[in-house]
């Protein structure tokens, strides 16, 4: 089984970004960035899957600036056999990439397309689900186990109230959920042989995508500010603040 | 100008995540009809034609949407889009899976986990982690929105709305629904509940969390949450996690018990009218951001509270 896995490179998930003064965006300006954590856990399982003998080979996809070859880089140093870099310093937003993405497929032809259920910074959750509408492929989101059944795959997903196992048919789409696994740390001989690992190289226009936005920015803001609280002495203190806050 | 509302429900009751949907779509405007796509799920049509301001119910009843699995949804709702200017779907797990196969198959974006309606084609919504709001202008013909409960009120009930049953898709389709084990719970639900206690990674052990956070939560007639970390130690089921990848809640009193208040934590929970924190260490950032702040050793500040109430 070949699997494809599309990564993005984010802002880290520790750092407490800032909106710019002129509402443009968020600054990004020497901001540490990380591959988005739903990915690694999205390259852990498929190597998992290759080291287990499920998978045959596994190839890392990255839509953006050209630093995104780092997050490629780190992917492969995970165990990804091999990179595609589809470089533009456009917004690329979710159906653009879900586009470019299907025309990747055609050349590759995977059996199984495996994704984040969501990247950190646009927080949108939809790549993956336009990517199997527009294949026409099943999908099998927020993945908290994934198992081979001969052609098809058995996935048991995160819903709300609990757990859903679904089967689907090969060629799928899957996006992972948190819990799916913990994603490994590349060690160093395996970072250095990342480093000869092939990246090709593509634009957006190689695919004839048109990846010009259908949402326009019309401002991005600070969230309210919570009023400062107060600190309380004892447990009863507490619970009197809160009856005559109506609370209780 | 019309709008379609994706039903929440379980084919046995209505989510009331519907009438906070239904809500949006109002305030996006034109005349709101509401799909109830299920298996024997009667009642909740007749229930979603209680709604204020509905027009009309479109019930489609049939094994193949019983679930509500993407890929039926989408024949089932793509088609009926001739008729609609607007989609709107609670950004439940349900509606986060189907709606971007919808909005992919119409050729537009979707909106994900609005929190505004400025007008039909503005909209606001959280990014990175709630820690800044976007107002987008969408130019696609038709829109695909997902809406966040919490940030509406939900509409009311004094609506009699005609129920019109339609066609469920004619299967297989390319997924198909194995088993599921849900958590039981009589608890109320924690995305829609008035008071949630939610426990950290402090607690220590599931029998701690179980002791201590769930005799509080009786007492209070909450919902119970869960930080990442208590849910990642098994402390508390996937389902309770609150936070930017797991449920948003907003309710009148959320108490943070152990909980450090990481940025991913209080996406999901600084929404919330009252915010109470117990931890011991009083650097935490969930101080931050509580309205009332206790410095003190949970395990023996929990019970005193619970006794107290």
């Amino acid at each position: 089984m070949k699997v494809l896995v599309p990564v993005k490179r984010v802002i880290d998930y520790n750092v407490k970004v800032r909106v710019k003064p002129d509402q443009t965006g968020v600054d990004l300006a020497n901001v540490k960035m990380s591959m988005n954590p739903f990915d690694e856990i999205s390259v852990e399982e498929a190597v998992r899957m290759k080291e287990a003998g499920t998978a045959t080979e596994v190839v890392i996809v990255s839509i953006g600036p050209k630093q995104a070859q780092e997050t490629i880089r780190t992917a492969l140093a995970m165990g990804g056999d091999r990179g595609i870099l589809i470089n533009t310093d456009e917004t690329v937003e979710p159906l653009a990439v879900a586009k470019i993405l299907a025309k990747v497929i055609a050349d590759e032809s995977p059996d199984l397309v495996l994704l984040g259920k969501q990247a950190i910074d646009d927080d949108s959750n939809q790549t993956g689900q336009m990517l199997a509408a527009l294949l026409d492929w099943p999908q099998g989101t927020f993945a908290y186990k994934i198992e081979k059944d001969g052609d098809a795959l058995t996935v048991t997903r995160e819903v709300d109230g609990g757990l859903q196992t679904v089967k689907l048919a090969t060629p799928a789409i899957v996006t992972v959920d948190l819990r799916l696994n913990e994603p490994r740390y590349a060690s160093l001989p395996n970072i250095m042989k990342a480093k000869k690992k092939p990246i090709d190289e593509k634009a957006p226009g190689d695919y004839g995508v048109d990846i010009s936005p259908r949402l326009s920015v019309v401002k991005v803001t600070e969230p309210p500010v919570r009023e400062a609280g107060e600190k309380v002495e004892d447990v009863a203190t507490l619970v009197s603040k809160l009856k005559s806050a109506g609370a209780i | 100008m019309a709008v379609l509302v994706i039903a929440e429900h379980d084919n046995a009751a209505l989510n009331d995540a519907t009438h906070k949907v239904v809500t949006a779509a109002a305030k996006f405007g034109g005349d709101v009809d509401v799909l109830v796509a299920g298996e024997g799920a009667g009642d909740v049509a007749a229930s979603a034609a209680k709604i204020s301001g509905v027009r009309k119910v479109v019930h489609a009843d049939g094994a193949s949407v019983a679930k509500q699995l993407a890929e039926a949804m989408e024949a089932l709702v793509v088609p009926m889009m001739d008729g609609y200017d607007a989609v709107f779907i609670p950004a439940t797990t349900m509606g986060k899976n189907v709606a971007p196969r919808i909005a992919a198959k119409l050729d537009v974006m979707q909106l994900s986990d609005i929190t505004d309606v400025i007008d039909s084609e503005t909209f606001e919504r959280p990014i990175y982690a709630g820690n800044a709001i976007l107002t987008v202008k969408s130019s696609d013909a038709k829109k695909v929105v997902t809406v966040r409960g919490t940030a509406f009120d939900a509409a009311g009930e004094d609506g009699s709305a005609s129920v019109e049953t339609t066609e469920a898709p004619a299967g297989p389709f390319k997924s198909e629904f194995v088993s599921e084990q849900m958590v039981k719970s009589d608890r109320p639900e924690l995305a829609g509940a008035k008071r949630v206690v939610s426990g950290g990674r402090a607690l220590g052990s599931k029998e701690e969390f179980d002791r201590l956070i769930v005799p509080l939560a009786d007492k209070l007639e909450a919902a119970v949450g869960a930080s990442r970390a208590a849910v990642d130690a098994g402390y508390a089921p996937n389902d309770y996690q609150v936070g930017q990848t797991g449920k948003i809640v907003a309710p009148e009193l959320y108490v943070a018990v152990g909980i450090s208040g990481a940025i991913q934590h209080l996406a999901g929970m600084k929404d919330s009218k009252i915010i109470v924190a117990i931890n011991k260490d009083e650097e935490a950032p969930i101080f931050q951001v509580a309205d009332y702040g206790l410095v003190a050793d949970l395990f023996s500040a929990v019970p005193e509270l619970t006794d107290a109430l």
